[in-house]
């Protein structure tokens, strides 16, 4: 048999048919559902009068809408009346599902892989483009529109193109206040928005087996902001021992069988790949974007560019447009550009690890006056968890907000949003034109170089404010 | 769906690159949850001041480009969000085919599921029918033929997988489509599957 790598081994197990030209019926596994891209697909499952097909293999919870400053009550009445509709749907429909005050609400791909739902070898679907993550578990997981989630509902299965295959090697050894985020960032900066349209990326290397599965899955997030809409690690004992105990996770002999199917899921050793990257994590300093995407990024040590030096006619006016929305001075320094907020958390960095570097950076430091700074833990378990270490106290004495679980202002459809001419510096995944509220400016960073400029007030370097 | 025939018209140049799906429909219009009366809130932090009036001189606010039948634009249109709102926001323009050197792909996805002809041609290629867009030199768009044709222009071919155009050309639903042809694959991939994984099937397991 052709050696083939991992993701065409979790295509070859999920075909239903052939459809010939490159495209197949996949079985989808599993589905995560939230309020804001699901009530469209209930109604279409209402006007042909349809079940599901699977109830058991869906799972629902509010996140996008939901406010993350109390819990019990929605001030905004198209966010109740979005979540309302959600849960009448779940109802109808026997969806299992994440309560909004209950214990296991959180963001959609921060609560997959903390309640099993997510594991190896599946493939996972969800109305939300960063459903890339969960291919931090070795998972086929990709985000799909309203109306195909509506297909998996009735039919569990999907028409899909197969990708052509991009492994990204990391190499060398990183400074420890280099994180995946940095790495991400460095990726996209160099290969570009698009630079992995209609590509499933692979992650090796010694990095990523050393990596915690937190890290792994803000890599595989970061992935669909380089075009792919899939990003997978292949999974090892790190994968596992994630997952054992989880509440939806197989327990006993049917766990030792599926880690034994799971150690099948690795790319061949001589499996090809249509293009090869490398980065030597040597090379990478803490990164922060400047612009309005996320290839728009440089080390913290960079210049802003200069329209007048690029030659480029279409690069030199995404620059100059670029600069124009960020209200950045060309040739500038990104290091001191002064922030009015700062926001920890969303489904790329708003896990345990990126709250405990959060914290590490705040202890012992106040917030600087003018900078509203909040963080907002990435699911409900995951606030507990910080809160029995003591995160929340580190965090609320240096002035950060301590939020309840939710997307919050990665999406500007809640309460938490900037107004026009904020500048942010954030741990999201995404600095595009309004993304954060109409008008604002986003700096994407690691949760430490957000903790840093909390911190200093301005865009600042997380390497000098090592206790 | 609504099927798709030859489609004629004007056609908006957007030569701008990574035109994301947050600036195709702004998140905080995602509260709504109807698919209809979407297009109003098309590219509204563009179209739209703070204050409700329209930003002058913007290609949507300027005629013949009000409700554009083609879009024309720069690579990765459509990338970022999932959100099927963009496509619903596009169509409730009035846009039906969207040309472009990249198009993201949940979007271009989600097009094939809408109506909407999504058509990829190289840079060169769309280079110049941005110049001939902003200049108003009228589009066809025939989904049939496989063809983009610009003003008085010899027809410029393009690709789309022929099952998914034969859907776009008869207005066909997916989902009843998989469920009529393929209901029996479907059983069988299960089968084998709880076989080889059966803590896939969590219904078996707690029965």
């Amino acid at each position: 048999m052709k050696p083939r790598t991992l993701y065409e081994k979790l295509w070859d197990a999920h075909v239903v048919a052939d459809l010939g030209a490159g495209e197949a019926l996949l079985y989808i596994d599993r589905h995560i559902v939230h309020e804001v891209s699901s009530p469209q697909s209930f109604v279409a499952m209402r006007a042909k009068g349809r079940a599901l097909r699977r109830p058991e293999t869906h799972l629902a919870v509010a996140d996008h809408a939901i406010p993350t400053r109390q819990r019990g009550t929605i001030d905004d009445p198209l966010a109740a009346s979005q979540i309302a509709e959600l849960e009448a749907n779940v109802r109808e429909f026997a969806v299992p599902y994440a309560e909004v005050n209950g214990p296991e609400q959180g963001i959609v791909h921060v609560i997959g892989p903390e309640t099993g739902f997510t594991l190896p070898g599946t493939t996972i679907v969800c109305g939300d483009s960063h459903t890339t993550t969960h291919g931090a578990f070795g998972a086929l997981a990709f985000g799909i529109g309203a109306s195909e989630q509506s297909t998996v509902m009735a039919a569990q299965s999907l028409r899909q193109t197969r990708a052509k295959t991009m492994k990204v090697e990391l190499v060398g050894t990183r400074h420890p206040l280099v994180f995946a985020k940095d790495i991400a960032l460095a990726l996209i900066a160099k290969i570009g928005a698009n630079g992995a349209v209609g590509h499933a990326v692979e992650y090796v290397g010694p990095a990523i087996s050393a990596m915690s599965m937190a890290e792994r899955m803000t890599l595989c997030n970061m992935t669909i902001e380089a075009g792919s809409r899939i990003g997978l690690v292949a999974p090892d004992e790190a994968t596992y021992a994630f997952i054992k105990g989880r509440r939806l996770a197989p327990k006993g002999d049917l766990f030792a069988q599926a880690c034994k199917y799971w150690d099948t899921l690795r790319s061949d050793p001589d499996a090809t790949y249509d293009k090869v990257v490398t980065l030597d994590l040597a090379e990478i300093v803490p990164q922060v974007s400047w612009g309005t995407s996320p290839n728009q990024t440089l080390p913290i040590s960079a210049s802003l560019p200069d329209p007048a030096e690029i030659t480029d006619h279409s690069e030199r006016r995404e620059t100059e447009k670029a600069l124009a929305y960020m209200g950045l001075e060309p040739g500038a320094p990104l290091l001191g550009t002064p922030v009015s907020h700062v926001f920890i958390g969303s489904c790329t960095n708003g896990r345990i690890e990126d709250l405990r570097a959060a914290a590490a950076i705040a202890l012992g430091r106040k917030v600087a006056p003018g900078v509203k700074a909040i963080v907002v833990p990435g699911s409900m378990a995951t606030r507990k968890v910080a809160e029995f270490e003591g995160l929340d106290r580190i965090l609320t004495e240096a002035g950060f907000e301590w939020r309840f679980a939710g997307c919050s202002m990665c999406v500007a459809m809640n309460d938490d949003r900037l107004s026009p001419g904020d500048r942010c510096a954030s741990t999201s995944n995404r600095n595009f034109e309004g993304r954060q509220g109409p008008g604002g400016r986003t700096h994407l960073m690691s949760p430490a170089m957000a903790a840093a400029a909390a911190i200093a007030g301005h865009i600042a370097d997380a390497r000098e404010y090592v206790a | 769906m609504t099927s798709f025939t030859t489609v004629t018209g004007p056609a908006a140049a957007m030569p701008e690159e990574n035109i994301d799906t947050d600036i195709i429909f702004p998140a905080r219009f995602l509260l709504l949850t109807a698919r209809e009366g979407l297009g109003a809130h098309a590219f509204h932090d563009r179209r739209y001041h703070a204050d409700g009036s329209e930003v002058a001189g913007y290609v949507l606010n300027t005629e013949p480009f009000r409700a554009p039948p083609v879009i024309v634009t720069g690579a990765n249109f459509g990338s970022g969000s999932s959100r099927e709102q963009a496509v619903w926001a596009l169509h409730g323009l009035g846009v039906r085919a969207v040309i472009a050197p990249a198009l993201g792909e949940i979007f271009h996805n989600n097009c094939l599921r809408n109506g909407i002809v999504p058509i990829i041609l190289p840079p060169e290629q769309v280079a110049d029918m941005l110049a001939s867009a902003a200049a108003g030199i009228s589009f066809t768009v025939n989904l049939e033929a496989q063809t983009v044709t610009v003003g008085n222009a010899a027809p410029v071919p393009f690709d789309i997988q022929p099952e998914r155009r034969l859907a776009l050309l008869n207005g066909w639903d997916e989902t009843d489509l998989v469920l009529a042809r393929f209901a029996d694959d479907i059983a069988t991939f299960e089968a084998g599957q709880r076989k080889i994984q059966p803590w896939l099937y969590p219904e078996d397991i707690e029965a």
